[in-house]
């Protein structure tokens, strides 16, 4: 009952009002909304896990999905990194503090953050794609006892694709944790490594055998790095990917998000990699 | 939607002279249920009012092959000779196009609110058992997820089903190979099998027992049975179609390269028409409908389909960019995943997509195309 509790809708076809009480610019087409919940008893039920999305709704636009990046502890505000690429986040994109926007959810499962408890840990990512972990490693430098050797390999094709540089420096400082970047076509500041991401795997810090492995990217990535890790020993059962679909409903009712008999938006869109490891790299699904 | 069907098994049932049957639609409305049932129009049978036997399409009856509709007529007396149209029941239970949510404007913010319709008594008169079948399979989708469809509850619960069995079956039919039909088991409140002169009526639920009991029925006679099964067999031994469904759903997962899909993508339009007729696809899409004025928007859901190019579309990237994916994943879904996803079959054999489809493809060929070469593969 509890799980049931912790991260599911009030009512998942109702549209909830939330003010957007702060609003940060991360780069020129990338920002962060924090949202309150209008209504206080919906604030107050309202609960959410690392890795779940929101339904973000914007008057007579549209909806679209969005990770929540900030801490489950704390609901009472809830974070948002938007990439503005489509038409409701344009609009998005121009709404500032104060101004009104809806919210459903939250949807979806998010990472194993009870599992990956007393475990190293690895993160993977790739291109933009980062929002859905950057809450999970937030949720764990907040609880750094409880879990243990974090690394973070994180691979950009142009240097100008690397945003949150100073969340990653923030990153670094600390204890028992490496962060490690790495660009395919570097410019001429970059001082990190040069090439794809699983050329960083030798600088791992951790026990394979212990290691829960969160990913997520480019499916081709994922896939690789995949191959990789278990080569040098890493788990398959520890190992998490979040997955991307077209998502609408966020009930697994209205049928876009498919990805063989799975609905991602909600059995996913973190998923445990060997339940979905022959469904990667089929094209066309 | 539980209903108690088993308690009515054999016992009630009774014989109905044709030259009563005005009684049984008297019946219904009296009970103030308004009666939806088949009506010829446009060249087709699909659901209409039915206030008086005349409404019934008597005399008329449907020949469908695949990509091809045609209603003939002819001197029978009966009413219900045309086995299906191109509508199935989906339309009085998942609505082609209703409105979720108002969302109105108040100062700086906005207030929400659902529109759960309110519905009247409908009975259904004439559903087929793979209709049946297939809102059975509609229930398991909308109504027993963790989030039961509202929508979707309040036309259900209103809904009486008076099932007709099938003594004749059309080329496209292949309900015996799927276990659905041609005879109606369960989730009927009253069925029918229609004779020259009369029909067996049985009631299959508490509520279809109380106008069952108001009918001037005979008692059945063992021939009349007899000769019930007869003919219902004959239906079932008429349908030359069949789907082998031993080996799914993994024969589909171990069929994503076949170059079947190649060739059916050269004849597949990708224009819908299957997901539409087809009884138990449930996808939809949710539209933002707003007024001129921008106070009011609404969210409109529409029956959506796997074949549209926005279904797999995420900014700026299509999972399923080409016609032999998305047919694949029609095709892998219905007979496959949907196992995964429901415990049960998404296809139900009504042929509907084979007879609506304007190239006439047949799913029946295409699987076994796909499973026999499979088969001979790795044999």
């Amino acid at each position: 009952m509890t799980a049931q509790l912790q991260g599911a809708p009030l009512n998942p076809f109702l549209i909830y009002p939330a003010t957007i009480v702060q609003k940060r610019q991360d780069s020129s087409d990338i920002m962060s909304l924090r949202l309150q919940l209008d209504d206080s008893k919906v604030r107050k039920s309202f609960h959410f896990q690392a890795g779940q999305f929101n339904m973000l709704y914007v008057f007579g636009v549209g909806e679209v999905a969005i990770s929540i990046v900030s801490d489950p502890d704390e609901p009472a505000y809830l974070d948002h990194t938007i990439r503005v690429i489509g038409r409701t986040t344009q609009v998005l994109g121009r709404m500032n503090k104060g101004e009104s926007i809806g919210i459903r959810g939250p949807f979806g499962h998010g990472w194993p953050m009870e599992e990956a408890k007393g475990k190293d840990i690895l993160v993977i990512t790739g291109g933009l794609g980062c929002a859905p972990v950057v809450g999970a490693i937030e949720y764990m430098f907040r609880r750094r006892d409880e879990y243990g050797s974090i690394n973070i390999l994180h691979g950009v094709k142009a240097s100008h694709d690397l945003l949150y540089r100073e969340r990653f420096d923030a990153w670094r400082r600390h204890p028992r944790t490496k962060v490690f970047l790495t660009s395919d076509e570097p410019g001429k500041t970059w001082h990190y490594h040069v090439g794809v991401v699983t050329e960083l795997f030798e600088h791992i810090e951790s026990d394979p055998e212990q290691t829960l492995v969160m990913m997520c990217g480019p499916e081709i990535m994922m896939r690789v790095a995949v191959q990789i890790l278990a080569l040098r020993g890493f788990r398959p059962d520890l190992m998490y990917v979040s997955l991307e679909r077209h998502m609408e409903c966020g009930i697994g009712l209205c049928g876009h998000c498919q990805l063989g008999p799975y609905f991602l938006c909600k059995d996913g869109p973190v998923m445990r990699y060997d339940a979905i490891a022959y469904l990667l790299g089929k094209t066309g699904i | 939607m539980k209903r108690e069907s088993s308690a009515f098994s054999q016992s009630e049932q009774g014989i109905l002279a044709r030259t009563d049957f005005s009684r049984f639609l008297q019946a219904l409305q009296s009970r103030g249920y308004t009666i939806q049932g088949p009506r010829v129009h446009d060249g087709a049978v699909g659901w209409g009012a039915v206030n008086r036997l005349e409404d019934l399409p008597i005399g008329w009856r449907d020949n469908q092959h695949p990509g091809s509709y045609q209603l003939e007529r002819t001197t029978s007396t009966r009413c219900f000779g045309i086995v299906h149209g191109g509508e199935s029941m989906k339309q009085h239970t998942f609505a082609p196009q209703e409105t979720l949510i108002v969302i109105e404007r108040k100062k700086k913010t906005f207030e929400c609110r659902p529109t759960i319709p309110e519905t009247k008594r409908i009975a259904i008169l004439g559903i087929r058992a793979c209709d049946i079948a297939a809102l059975a399979i509609q229930d398991r989708v909308f109504l027993q997820e963790q989030y039961p469809d509202p929508y979707y509850r309040a036309r259900r619960k209103n809904l009486l089903l008076i099932a007709v069995n099938c003594t004749r079956a059309v080329e496209t039919c292949f309900c015996a190979s799927m276990g659905t039909g041609p005879k109606a088991q369960e989730g009927y409140d009253l069925s029918l099998t229609e004779n020259d002169d009369d029909f067996l009526v049985r009631a299959g639920s508490r509520a279809g027992l109380e106008i069952f009991q108001e009918l001037p029925l005979r008692p059945v006679s063992q021939a009349q049975l007899d000769e019930e099964k007869v003919q219902i067999n004959a239906c079932a031994a008429s349908q030359t179609r069949l789907l082998d469904q031993q080996q799914l759903p993994q024969a589909l997962y171990d069929a994503h390269d076949h170059s079947q899909w190649d060739e059916v993508a050269t004849r597949c339009l990708a224009c819908t028409n299957c997901t539409m007729v087809c009884p138990t696809c449930f996808c939809h899409t949710v539209e933002e409908q707003t007024d001129l004025k921008r106070e009011k928007s609404e969210h409109v859901r529409l029956w959506d389909s796997c074949f549209t190019q926005n279904h797999g579309y995420i900014h700026g990237k299509n999972f399923r960019p080409t016609i032999k994916d998305r047919y694949r994943m029609w095709l892998t879904h219905k007979l496959g995943t949907w196992i995964d996803q429901f415990g049960t079959s998404g296809c139900v054999g009504c042929g509907r997509c084979i007879t609506w489809c304007p190239v006439g493809i047949d799913l029946t060929q295409e699987f076994e195309k796909i499973v026999t070469s499979l088969n001979h593969r790795t044999s």
